[in-house]
């Protein structure tokens, strides 16, 4: 079910808070892909935090297609200011996304740059049926039309404040850097 | 000739690709990185990334070309950019127009990278001396010095097989005197620490001051064969040949033509490498071109990836990629 209810941003230190939201996001997703053909069902975890995130789903949710890794380095918005990084790891989708009802992951929704990057991406693999966005943490703020349909957990934090996702082992929500 | 300098930006990046030297590994290396996601975008069902979309890519070939330029267009066209092929034959050059004053014409348009070939060594850097700063020039192989793109992909097929270059023995055979590609490799294969390149060939197509550039002479094919790791056959260049180098074809296969028998005396998993255009009979037996140790056709697709990722890094940058 989704999980409305806004949290500070302390509270995501403690211990067990990952399991919980995890736990929330897991439910919810059941739930979203019950009346799907599980064989139409395909995970995608945007590289690096919501494949980590995508990975601890993946183990639960019992679908055949193998989890797809996204790496939408080539689809961002601020290529031209940021130049290529030289190790980009390419993404690794299972073929033929035509008519599959996807599930995508990411760690934390912020301005949705990101997510727009990787719905754009996603459609030069294929025409899914449908996109279905799964976050841990939604931090507000954003900057374009997008939403997520499972949210872990909704957060505030204050102006300038980051929080971010470190792993993959273990898997730590941090402020600021890892 | 060519200074370090102009083909990286004051913050050190990739301005413009004109030859390997003045390259440390580390660039090197991050070339070879940066092609590997490039390699799976035919994968997609819509094969294009949109990373140099609005930019525009001049192909200028003053020399006959179909893989480089071919694959140069592809790779531009996967990146999304728009790209131009200027016909130097109808163009105005053929009415008197110079060289530097077609370039000038060019960047009115607002083009963002040329491409060169040429057949006059050193052209493609001449040209980046004169363009405005924010185009980068890339050398698709000027004269008898210098094809980097060409021996970027060979290293990035060579990586793909072999994984580390420290233990390698590669050897390159043929036309080494009128070979921009040989140079390139000697260069790249040196800058990425093999353990041995090896040449061979005929004292007449072999340069005479080639040891300088880091390499073991051999004019016996089978003692140069002995362990190697990597074997690249080159094309005898004969629209470049003045006088008589060679008896004839018949005698060149004999003594240096990629045999069966010949390629026994590399490691069996040794790889074939040729940069094409491969002439059956001439370099190479047809058994072995198309045989289970070539990788000569992977090199056609993997100069895709490699000249997307010298692309990509070079219009990229933040100062000058910036429009």
């Amino acid at each position: 079910m989704k999980n409305t209810s806004e949290t500070k941003s302390s509270e995501l230190n403690k211990p067990h808070t990952l399991e919980r939201l995890l736990d929330n996001m897991h439910l919810a997703i059941k739930s979203k892909i019950q009346h799907f053909n599980k064989e139409d069902v395909v995970m995608i975890g945007i590289h690096t935090g919501g494949f980590w995130i995508a990975e601890k789903l993946y183990e639960k949710i019992g679908i055949t297609a193998p989890l797809g890794s996204l790496n939408i380095s080539f689809y961002r918005d601020d290529f031209t200011k940021i130049g290529l990084h030289p190790e980009v790891k390419p993404s690794q989708l299972p073929t033929g996304l035509d008519d599959k009802h996807i599930i995508l992951v990411d760690d934390v929704l912020f301005t949705g740059r990101t997510v727009r990057a990787a719905l754009n991406e996603i459609f030069d693999y294929g025409r899914p049926a449908s996109v279905t966005l799964a976050v841990l943490l939604d931090r507000g703020g954003r900057e374009l039309p997008i939403y997520a349909d499972i949210i872990g957990q909704k957060v505030t934090l204050a102006k300038g404040r980051q929080i971010k996702l470190c792993g993959p082992e273990p898997l730590k929500l941090v402020q600021n850097k890892c | 000739m060519i200074s370090k300098n102009i083909q990286l930006d004051e913050q050190g990046r990739l301005k413009h690709f004109l030859s390997i030297e003045g390259f440390k590994r580390q660039h090197l290396v991050n070339i070879l990185d940066a092609a590997e996601p490039f390699a799976n975008v035919h994968e997609q069902a819509v094969k294009k990334v949109p990373i140099l979309r609005g930019k525009t890519i001049v192909n200028l070939f003053f020399e006959a070309s179909t893989r480089t330029r071919t694959t140069f267009e592809l790779a531009s066209k996967r990146l999304s950019a728009d790209v131009l092929n200027i016909n130097i034959n109808t163009s105005a050059t053929s009415k008197g127009e110079s060289l530097l004053d077609m370039l000038h014409n060019l960047e009115a348009m607002h083009c963002d990278m040329f491409i060169v070939r040429h057949n006059q060594s050193g052209a493609a850097h001449l040209i980046a001396q004169h363009v405005s700063p924010h185009i980068s020039v890339i050398n698709a192989g000027d004269g008898c010095h210098s094809h980097p793109s060409q021996a970027m992909l060979d290293m990035f097929t060579i990586r793909r097989h072999k994984k580390e270059f420290a233990d390698l023995t590669v050897v390159i055979v043929g036309d080494i005197l009128h070979s921009r590609v040989a140079r390139s490799q000697i260069h790249a294969l040196n800058t990425l620490g093999v353990t041995e390149v090896r040449v061979v060939g005929p004292k007449t197509l072999i340069p005479t001051q080639i040891k300088t550039l880091g390499v073991h002479v051999y004019h016996d094919m089978q003692t140069a064969l002995v362990g190697a790791d990597v074997i690249i056959m080159l094309r005898l260049q004969k629209e470049r040949m003045q006088g008589a180098l060679l008896p004839s074809e018949d005698e060149y296969y004999h003594q240096y033509g990629l045999t069966e028998q010949k390629l026994s005396y590399a490691k069996p998993d040794a790889i074939v490498m040729h940069p094409g255009p491969i002439n059956r009979g001439v370099e190479i037996a047809s058994s072995i071109a198309d045989g289970p140790q070539s990788v000569i056709l992977e090199q056609v697709t993997n100069g895709i990836a490699i000249r997307m990722a010298v692309m990509s890094q070079t219009l990229g940058r933040s100062s000058g990629g910036n429009s």
